[in-house]
Parts: C-alpha cells; structure tokens; sequence
C-alpha cells in the first residue's frame, strides 16, 4: 500500500514536472489534434504512393501537406524566436520582406527578360543575392531597434508598409514566370526522392540552429538581452549588436522562406505571396510557450508549434472549410490554447485540481 | 499646446522649453509642425488644388473612420497594450450592417446599435483576456482579428452594395460648412461639405480628448500605462483600466465601422484591410508610444491628416504606380520615428 502511494507520487511528480516543460504546450496541442482527427476520421493518416505529372515517385497525404507547407513557416518560427527573446518584440516586417527576397530571385534569374527561355544565371547565385537583400533588411530593422531604440514591432511596420511595393519595383511589376524544371525542385520534389523538398530544407535549417545553439553562446547572450539588457551590458555583452544579430539571422530565414515559396510557383503575386505569414510565424512563437515579451526560449518549442499552425490549418481544410473563412477557426483554437496556457488560469485549474484531490486521498487512506 | 506650459514662457531658448515640455506634448509638437509644413509644401509645389477648402474636407471625409478608430487605438496603446483586431471588426460591422439593411430591411437606428454591439463584444472579450487573464495583448488581438475577418466571410462572401433607401439618404447627406466654399470652373459657388462621419469622428476625438486631459479615469490610463506597478500603489485599479481602454477601443471601432460604412455604402470582406496598421501608423505618427504612457488625442488626429496628404500629394504629383504610395508612407514613418528617437535620447541627456 505504501509502495503504491509513493509510486502515484512519483507519477504524479513526474507528470507536473512534464507540464511544467515548455515544450509541453504544443506537444499536448499537437496530441489533441491528433487524436481529434483520429476518432473522426482515421483516413486522414493515410499516405499514398503515387506519380506526380512529371513521373516522380511522390508521398502524398495529409501528413506530408503539413510536413511540406509547415516549411517555411518552422523556418520563420527560427528567426522570430531568436528576435523575440532578444528584443521582447516582433518583427511583422517578414511576409513583405518574403515578397522582396523572391522578387529578388525572380530579378536576378531572369535578368531583362520576364519570360527568359533559359536562367540568366545560376539558382545558387540568386539565391545568395537574395539571402543579402534579405539580410540587408534585416540590418535595416536591427539598426532602427538596436541603435534607434525604437519598438521592435513598429519599426517593422515601415518595412512591413513598404515591403509589397519595394518587390513589386524590383521586377518593375511584371510577373516573371519560370519554366526551367530545376528551379521548381526546391519547392516540389527533386526526382527520385518521395519526401517534398522544403521538408529537407527545414531540417536543414533546424540541425544548422540546433548546432549553432549547441556550440556558440548565441542561445545564451539572446536569453540575457531579453530578460535584462543593462545587466548583461554590465556583463560585458554588447546588447545593441546582439539584437542587430538576431535581426540579420531572421533576415536569412526569409530568405530561405522565400525561395521556397517562389520555387513552389515558380512565379510571385506581389500582394498575396507570404501574405499573413508574419502573424502566424509570432503565433507559433507565442502556440511554443515563449513569451512574447523576451527572455528565455525554447527553439524546439516554437518550431512544434509552427508545425501545430499547419497542422490546424490541414485538419480545418479536410472540413472543407472555405479558406476564407479558416482565419475565425483557427482564431477559436488560439484563444482556447491561449487562454488554457495563461498562467493566471493554470494555478486556478491546479488549485481546483488540489480541492478535488485530498478527497480522493483521504479515501484512500481511510 | 505649447503655451500650456507657463514655465516654457520663463524658459526662454528653444531648448530649455524642449526640456521643459512633456514627453506627450514634445511629440505632439513636432507633429503639427510637421503636418502643416507637409501641407503648405503640398500647395507651393503642387498648385491650387490643395488650396481649395474642399480637399482638406475631403480628406476628412475619406477618413473619418480612420480617425475614429485611430482614436481607440491610441487610448489602448497609451494603457502599453495593442489591439490590432479594429480593421478586421470594421469589415465584419460594415458587413454585419449591410446584410441587415439590405437583406433583411432594417432601420438604420437597429444598424448602429447592432455595430455599437459587437465592437463592444469584441472590446469586453479581449479586454477581459488581456487585463483579468494577463494574455499578451498582440496574441489576443491577433486571434480578435482572424476570428473578426473569419467571420466576415461567413456573413457574406460576395461583396454588394446596399440599397436600403433610408441608408442611402444617410450616406447622401451632405453637412455645409459655411465660408469655405469656392468657385468652381464655371464659375459657379460650390459650398464646402463635409459627411456625416466627419462630425461623428470630430466629437469623438474632442470628448476623448476631454476625458485624457481632464478626469480621473483618462488620468488613469495615462498612470498604467507609464509604470502599472506604481499605478497600482496608487490605489487605481490596473486591470479595470486596461479592461476599458480596450473596451472603449472595441466601442470606437464598432463606431468607426458604421461611419467606414456610411462612406463607403457597401459591405465586403476586403474591406478596411490593413486599416489597423494605418491606425497604428497614424498614433505614432501622432506622438503615441508603443511602450505607454506618452501619446495625445490631438496628435491622433493630425497623425492620421499627415498620413492622408502623404497618400494624396503621391496620387496627384502623377506617381501613380502603386508601389509609391506604400513606399512614401513607410519613408516618413520611419523618419518620423527616427526625429522620435533623437528628440528623446537627446531630451534624456539634456
């Protein structure tokens, strides 16, 4: 009998101690998910061997959609953690900065020509202009928050204001399209390989975060801007540079977001391209735990719940829910997520939990 | 605003009177400054056009539901909160009041209270989440918007105009505004007017005005706002003020969804897009900070004329690739938030 008491405390323990855990967050919302589309229907697990047009071997499902279109949306969640917890803001500069990184692709593959027979040059090369650009940008944004002190989130409204129009006068606002099958790899599936490409890419991407984490104190001089920036600068760290860092880095994640979304078309619309995605990249930072006004991170948990975003939006789509009106589901599940997660209703929910408890308790030791 | 400052008047130079103002007044200085130089320029170098009274009316005419909602938005940020939810519950009221009208036949007094209705639905929720739960204001919004948007296109997918015959006598009522009328190429007098929304939206912005500068409560949100800790120490009840501000936010934007109706005279789900970011780019342009506590009604006010002229000098100088209107208004919010940040950090040193 005694055994068995320690033993449920031990579970019990074990159990808070899980809750506890940041990444428990998406992990359950994730779970919850999960389950609800199991029990309604089991075939939304199914995955498919098939051919696609070009008579690639291709997976297709629901499982792969969510690992394909999550993509680019992980990726941001990268770059928008790091700045959150360096900066205590957001940047909702990133969809338009998305639309400028891909025009700059386009640009530079098409030179001249909208309708070019062949690339101007090589995908390698365009790629790395844009992934300057980009990083330009993001300095832009880093240089009014870090050294202009200026709120994250409104200094980014400038880009976030001019972005869509920058893209379109960089392609003088025609609408190249490319026909070279290469380029589409990037955002379909390179020949020979069922598994969609921006699904490699993440990875990519993620094992690059996680060794630079590992490895460099990054993690850690982001962490300490965010919960006190006079301290860690009377530690010796430079607090200005590290938000202009965190900035450059998010500019190279959409970057590498926008190739994939161009590569996915092989085409751009400048008003619709990444259109809302900077709301959802914030909301997959704010779905993994972290909060919103800086401090400590969790990566794992942000990118879980960019995964989750997608995850959502697949299930609601099987509904057959218009896409138009997809915004007022999903912003239910986020309130009821949100509000789930608010500390203030975890310790009313935890306290209830402990009235209900020692009853329970004291049967059994009775 | 100036001269509200007796000891500006002792001070003498320009920068002890800079030292001497309020951050809120310094801010919303240099924004009228700046507005009227805007104009002014606009008449030397753009001709006669911007001379004629009308303009400026019409200006306000197009935005007077901007003004109204930019109003709301900068009472919520001086509390330190957001609400980004205002564009998406102007499209869903716009559309709510003209599914009503139209469809149904409505009277327009069942409209307003309807708008009234669900700004304040949607203020009451988000405040409640944000100032009893502690919900970071941007997360609670952002899910405010989405479901506002959401529920627009659920109402009604197809965009329509609306006929209801008392409805379109409201939005063809024209108020003259006596002395400004002027001459047109026929030589014909042509009176000044002004819409409905205009007066709605100029009472709005003088009553919250009065409530800022003059009562307990407008005080309040100034003392939350700047530091809630010492709020609290004070005796104000933080999370009562922050519940209304953004329940007051969520009424103004339900007005301010009536009168984007009235102007416009149809409902659709693309309607008011990005009209919060305009709202939040004209509070800063205004003098209102993100971080709270600093920000003045009055600045609202010309923030949204400075950012309505910068759209009309673009259009009528002849730049009308669209692209130059996003970029003109980005390059002086960003100058404007620059001068912001200079004018502070060298105040601070002073």
């Amino acid at each position: 009998m005694k055994s068995k008491e320690t033993n449920k405390s031990n579970v019990s323990e074990f159990f808070s101690k899980i809750v506890r855990r940041q990444v428990f967050i998406p992990i359950a919302a994730l779970l919850l998910l999960a389950i609800f589309n199991l029990v309604t229907d089991p075939s939304f697990y199914k995955i498919t061997f098939g051919y696609n047009s070009a008579g690639n071997p291709v997976l297709s499902g629901n499982l792969m959609t969510i690992l394909d279109s999550g993509s680019e949306l992980a990726i941001l969640a990268i770059g928008m953690t790091l700045v959150t917890a360096a900066t205590g803001g957001q940047d909702i500069s990133v969809g338009a900065a998305i639309a400028i990184s891909g025009s700059v692709i386009l640009r530079v593959l098409c030179g001249t020509d909208s309708r070019p027979e062949t690339l101007q040059a090589p995908i390698i090369v365009a790629f790395l202009v844009a992934c300057v650009v980009a990083m330009l940008f993001g300095a832009f944004n880093g240089v009014l928050v870090a050294y202009f002190k200026i709120q994250p989130m409104v200094a980014t409204l400038i880009l976030f204001t001019a972005g869509r129009s920058i893209a379109a006068w960089i392609n003088n606002n025609e609408l190249p399209i490319i026909n070279e099958p290469s380029f589409g790899y990037f955002g379909g599936f390179i020949p020979g390989i069922p598994i969609p490409t921006p699904f490699f890419i993440a990875v990519i991407c993620m094992v690059i975060i996680a060794l630079v984490l590992r490895f460099t104190n990054l993690g850690l001089y982001t962490q300490a801007v965010g919960i006190n920036e006079s301290s860690s600068r009377l530690n010796g760290l430079n607090p200005a540079f590290i938000k202009f860092l965190t900035f450059v880095i998010l500019g190279l994640c959409v970057a590498v977001a926008g190739l994939i979304k161009v590569s996915r078309f092989s085409t751009i619309n400048y008003s619709v391209i990444a259109k809302d995605i900077e709301m959802d990249a914030i909301l997959a930072v704010a779905l993994g735990g972290n909060a919103l006004s800086g401090g400590k991170f969790s990566m794992s948990a942000s990118i879980l719940g960019a995964y989750v975003i997608q995850f959502l939006m697949t299930t609601l789509y099987k509904f057959n829910v218009k896409s138009d009106a997809l915004p007022a589901y999903k912003a239910v599940v986020v309130i009821v997520l949100v509000v789930l997660s608010a500390p203030i209703v975890r310790e009313w929910l935890s306290s209830m939990w402990k009235k209900i408890k020692p009853e329970g308790q004291g049967k059994e030791v009775a | 605003m100036a001269s509200s400052n007796k000891t500006s008047k002792a001070g003498g130079g320009l920068g002890d009177r800079m030292k001497n103002m309020t951050d809120t007044n310094l801010l919303l200085t240099i924004t009228i400054v700046v507005f009227f130089a805007m104009y002014i320029g606009a008449i030397v170098f753009q001709g006669k056009g911007f001379l004629k009274p009308q303009t400026f009316f019409n200006i306000l005419n197009a935005q007077a539901a901007l003004i109204i909602t930019a109003c709301g938005m900068s009472l919520v940020m001086i509390t330190g909160s957001i609400d980004i939810s205002v564009g998406g519950v102007v499209a869903l009221v716009s559309m709510c009041s003209a599914v009503y009208l139209d469809f149904h036949n409505g009277n327009i007094f069942m409209a307003v209270v309807i708008s009234l209705l669900i700004g304040l639905a949607f203020g009451a929720v988000q405040g409640f989440l944000v100032a009893y739960l502690d919900i970071q204001p941007f997360i609670v919004s952002l899910a405010g918007m989405f479901f506002a948007r959401g529920m627009t296109t659920i109402v009604n997918t197809n965009p329509f105009n609306v006929k209801n015959e008392a409805f379109v006598a409201l939005k063809e009522t024209r108020v003259i505004v006596p002395g400004f009328g002027s001459v047109n190429k026929i030589g014909k007098y042509v009176d000044a007017y002004v819409e409905i929304g205009v007066i709605v939206a100029i009472l709005v912005v003088i009553l919250l005005f009065c409530v800022l500068r003059w009562t307990k409560l407008g005080r309040g949100f100034y003392a939350v706002g700047g530091n809630s800790q010492s709020a609290l120490m004070l005796g104000i009840n933080v999370k009562r003020t922050k519940f209304l501000a953004h329940l007051i936010c969520g009424l103004l934007a339900g007005i301010g969804g009536f009168v984007y109706f009235m102007h416009v005279g149809s409902g659709s789900a693309s309607h008011a897009s990005g009209m919060e970011m305009n709202a939040i780019a004209s509070s800063i342009i205004g003098g209102t900070m993100l971080t709270g506590g600093v920000g003045n009604i009055i600045g609202t006010f010309f923030g949204v004329l400075s950012l309505s002229t910068i759209q009309n000098i673009v259009s009528s100088a002849g730049l009308d690739k669209a692209w130059w209107t996003g970029i003109t208004i980005a390059a002086m919010l960003c100058l404007f938030l620059v001068i912001q940040s200079v004018v502070m950090a060298r105040k601070k040193k002073a």
